[in-house]
């Protein structure tokens, strides 16, 4: 009973406009998809909590590192690169990806955020995509949005937000989905006639309940008998329940994520959470890149040769101090490092400028100094994959941003 | 029938109407908070001195397993499973008073406040210790001076280990010295811009780098209790936002308390806690002047929080008929039990699973796992972060559940007049009348947009 539930397609469409009516969404009528504007692939993934790109990928080959880092950087502890920088041995599993030249990353990257280095703020900003010009929180629409906004052809199905939390990143004005584990609802047709007639006046609720019975509407097919006997009711929310609880995990979001990108979307996103580590870090840190790694590979192993077209962003509000903290641990910072991978990519290595660790290098003389702003590779990323106009990167997906040279991040 | 403004102060600053239909007088929303409190007497829930003594004997059997000493993993699995009975059973008793009291402010308050200063009962072994941190730093204190709350939420044991804070040594102290070990400014971060500040306050990193310097000696462990460890305190002065706290001499607790005194008198926190509780009791968006008032006698009476009600309850902008807030998970299943007359003896006396199918997985479904917010910033408050497909659905879900545990016997159309009063439409009386049953109709009742804001 439990699998052939979770087994179900269950997804939802999603807008911002407010009071969107249901015969707007094309999921009423799943025949009529247009065809996807591209054939290439984006992924972002949002490292919430500040990933330490300087424990992710360690800067051995410099003359500063081991002093500020006397245990987390200890050497030989890494996986060697045969260059100035090694990765965390828990990155194991990414390796082949990796030596595929699969794998990359960005380093002393940061998204304009300066200074309060707080974590709501930070990632409202990267989901945002706005500079400190506009004020924190001032825009609430995300940059993947806009991008969508600024393609013909886009549909419901184009881009899709997975997993419970909000993504900022795909608010906004174009038409998006959403998917989450665990979405289900049993009520009557008539008690779904009644609830529609409840929440037609009210915006907020027609909104939810309208998009609440579209999935239900789909549900409905496959739903046994007359769906009023209580207990009935009761197992089937619990046994729902109960499976929810583990289908969260970064792998259930990869595998929707790939399934959905086999058809007809080309934009998802989703989080995976846990970098903040302030104590213990070489334990912390295990389990959100055990995560990353679980969610790269399933993307891959599911995509199979859509995984040649696809490029996945994975990047976080902020990272870590230089120096270790008194609990091996490490603190709020600034720059940090961004994750690529994809078939799409030219990976194998880390891109940027590096600012140096010694004495005068550090920003406030604390964290990595960016040299980068980590929305030039996003925007160059969405250039080589999607074609679009530097100008209209620059001026609306990421207002105010200065692309400069382009490290050709892409095949 | 109720007036309709006792109606809306009932569901704006309580858990809604009782079986009965009935609400306290407007008036007197406030009025419980001066007397005894009743529900805590009613449903007793233990302090952090019984169950912190539960989790330093659980720690030891638990040690005594990893040593593999003889019949050590049976009596820990035991004592294990003994201390989660322990958890729920305060949890019950969390939704009953909640559900059964007539001082449903003082109930709402100490929610707020335990969001405020946020913890989590997940991991940094805090589960069977966070509701009691709520019954000993919140509860008490809600409607004391800020500052009294202030610390004693900041410098309970619980919060120094959510927050790491036992974790950070003064890198110039003795221990400092000799072990390398050094500071985490996690504590000092979130006190300036979670609990007094708030993030768009007038303080910089240095001032964070300062209190986190300034924090160093608390410290607790379940072994030996709280204790000041002036070996790990950074010697030394302090400057936050401008004024000196310790000195040459022995680093003292009460120069961390002075600090928090002043954090707590600060014009920008008085701003930042009027906001929240605005936000909170009234509108994501609240007026301006409802703000204003707030903060204004927040300084004015050096943040005693009594004053500060006062105003919140009495203020025009608090008045208005328009409900502007989706109620959150635990106040949505708390009020649908209160409206449906729900069995208080029965919910005391829920065994283990029950508990766990019928409200803790709802809750968690609906998105507001109980004791286990996001971060130490709290649960959101905006109503499009619970009022979404996903969160209506389990609503929905539950209330097929609820209705079919709880309230078996009522009629739809009688529920709907019962449980909102004058604020049931004729509508939705109506429509709810038209169900294929009794059960659904009354669920239909909670699911609707009436029943689910406040």
């Amino acid at each position: 009973m439990t699998e052939r539930l979770i087994s179900r397609r269950k997804f939802i469409s999603r807008t911002a406009a407010l009071g969107c009516s249901l015969a707007a969404s094309p999921l009423v009528t799943p025949i009529t998809l247009a065809a996807a504007p591209w054939d290439n692939r984006l992924v972002v993934i949002i490292l919430r909590g500040g990933m330490d790109g300087l424990d992710v990928v360690r800067p051995v080959g410099d003359p500063a590192f081991a002093a500020l880092r006397p245990t987390l950087g200890a050497p030989g502890a890494g996986i060697e690169t045969g260059g100035f920088f090694a990765l965390s041995q828990h990155l194991e599993g990414l390796m082949p990806m990796w030596q595929g030249g699969e794998l990359g990353f960005a380093h002393a990257v940061s998204t304009p955020y300066r200074d309060k280095r707080s974590h709501f703020d930070g990632q409202d900003l990267l989901e945002a995509g706005t500079g400190m010009d506009v004020g924190v929180g001032a825009v609430r629409t995300g940059w993947l949005n806009r991008m969508l906004e600024t393609v013909p052809g886009v549909t419901a199905e184009t881009a899709f937000a997975v997993g419970r939390e909000d993504l900022i990143i795909l608010n906004g004005a174009a038409q998006i989905s959403s998917w989450s584990p665990d979405s289900r609802m049993d009520l009557s047709a008539q008690g779904q006639r009644i609830l529609q007639h409840l929440y037609h006046d009210d915006p907020l609720f027609q909104e939810a309940g309208n998009l609440a019975s579209d999935l239900v509407e789909m549900l409905d097919l496959e739903v046994d008998g007359d769906g009023m006997d209580t207990d009935d009711q009761t197992e089937r929310m619990m046994a729902q329940m109960t499976t929810a609880g583990r289908a969260t995990r970064a792998k259930s979001l990869a595998r929707f994520a790939a399934e959905r990108l086999n058809e007809e979307t080309r934009v998802a996103a989703f989080s995976i959470g846990g970098w903040d580590t302030h104590r213990t870090q070489q334990n912390g840190i295990e389990r959100p890149l055990g995560e990353l790694t679980d969610a790269l590979t399933t993307l891959k192993a599911v995509l199979g040769r859509n995984w040649d077209k696809t490029c996945v962003l994975a990047m976080t509000e902020f990272g870590r101090t230089a120096r270790e903290n008194g609990t091996l641990g490490t603190d709020h910072g600034t720059a940090g490092a961004m994750v690529m991978a994809g078939g799409a990519i030219s990976g194998g290595k880390v891109y940027g400028d590096w600012p140096g660790l010694g004495g005068g290098d550090l920003y406030q003389d604390r964290d990595l100094m960016p040299t980068a702003d980590v929305r030039a590779y996003a925007a160059f990323a969405m250039q080589g994959l999607f074609g679009l106009d530097r100008s209209l990167l620059e001026a609306q997906i990421f207002p105010g941003l200065d692309m400069g040279v382009d490290p050709r991040i892409l095949l | 029938m109720i007036s309709e403004r006792d109606a809306i102060s009932a569901i704006r600053f309580g858990y809604g109407l009782a079986a009965d239909g009935s609400a306290p007088k407007a008036e007197a929303v406030r009025q419980g908070l001066a007397g005894p409190d009743l529900a805590a007497v009613e449903w007793p829930i233990a302090g952090f001195d019984v169950r912190s003594e539960e989790a330093r004997a659980l720690g030891e059997l638990r040690r005594a397993r990893r040593l593999k000493e003889a019949g050590a993993e049976e009596v820990f699995k035991s004592a294990n499973l003994e201390a989660q009975l322990l958890v729920l059973g305060d949890f019950r008793r969390s939704v009953l008073r909640a559900m059964t009291t007539k001082d449903m402010f003082r109930e709402r308050l100490v929610r707020f406040w335990a969001d405020h200063f946020a913890v989590s009962a997940r991991g940094k072994g805090l589960a069977t210790v966070t509701t009691a941190y709520v019954e000993d730093a919140i509860r008490p204190h809600i409607a004391a001076r800020f500052s009294d709350l202030l610390k004693a939420a900041v410098l309970h044991p619980v919060m120094l280990i959510y927050l790491d804070q036992i974790l950070s040594i003064g890198p110039n102290s003795k221990i400092g010295q000799s072990s390398g070990k050094g500071l985490n400014e996690n504590l000092a971060r979130e006190v300036l811009e979670l609990h007094t500040l708030g993030v768009g306050g007038a303080y910089g990193q240095r001032d964070v780098r300062e209190l986190a310097e300034l924090l160093t000696g608390l410290f607790y462990n379940f072994r030996t209790g709280f204790k000041f460890r002036h070996q790990a305190a950074e010697p030394g002065a302090e400057r936050v936002l401008g004024r000196e706290y310790g000195g040459p001499k022995r680093a003292r607790l009460s120069d961390i308390e002075a600090a928090l005194e002043a954090l707590a008198r600060h014009p920008d926190t008085a701003h930042h806690i009027a906001r929240k509780l605005a936000v909170h009791f009234v509108s994501d968006d609240p007026a301006d002047d409802l703000i204003e008032d707030m903060a204004a006698v927040f300084l004015a009476t050096d943040g005693d929080l009594m004053a500060v009600y006062e105003v919140l309850v009495n203020h025009p902008a608090a008045q208005v008929p328009t409900l502007q807030k989706a109620k959150q998970p635990f106040d949505f299943m708390v009020s649908s039990l209160r409206a449906m007359g729900a069995d208080p003896a029965g919910i005391d006396q829920m065994n283990r699973p029950d508990t766990r199918r019928q409200l803790l997985l709802p809750l968690q479904v609906m998105g507001q796992s109980w004791e286990a917010p996001p971060g130490p910033d709290g649960w959101p408050e905006a109503q499009v972060d619970w009022i979404t497909a996903q969160g209506l659905a389990a609503r929905i879900q539950w209330a097929l559940l609820a209705v079919g545990l709880f309230g078996q016997e009522l009629d739809p159309a009688t529920f709907a007049r019962t449980a909102l009063g004058p604020l049931a439409t004729p509508r939705l009386v109506r429509s709810v009348g038209f169900a294929e049953s009794r059960l659904e109709g009354v669920a239909l009742v909670l699911a609707s947009p009436e029943f689910n804001r406040r």
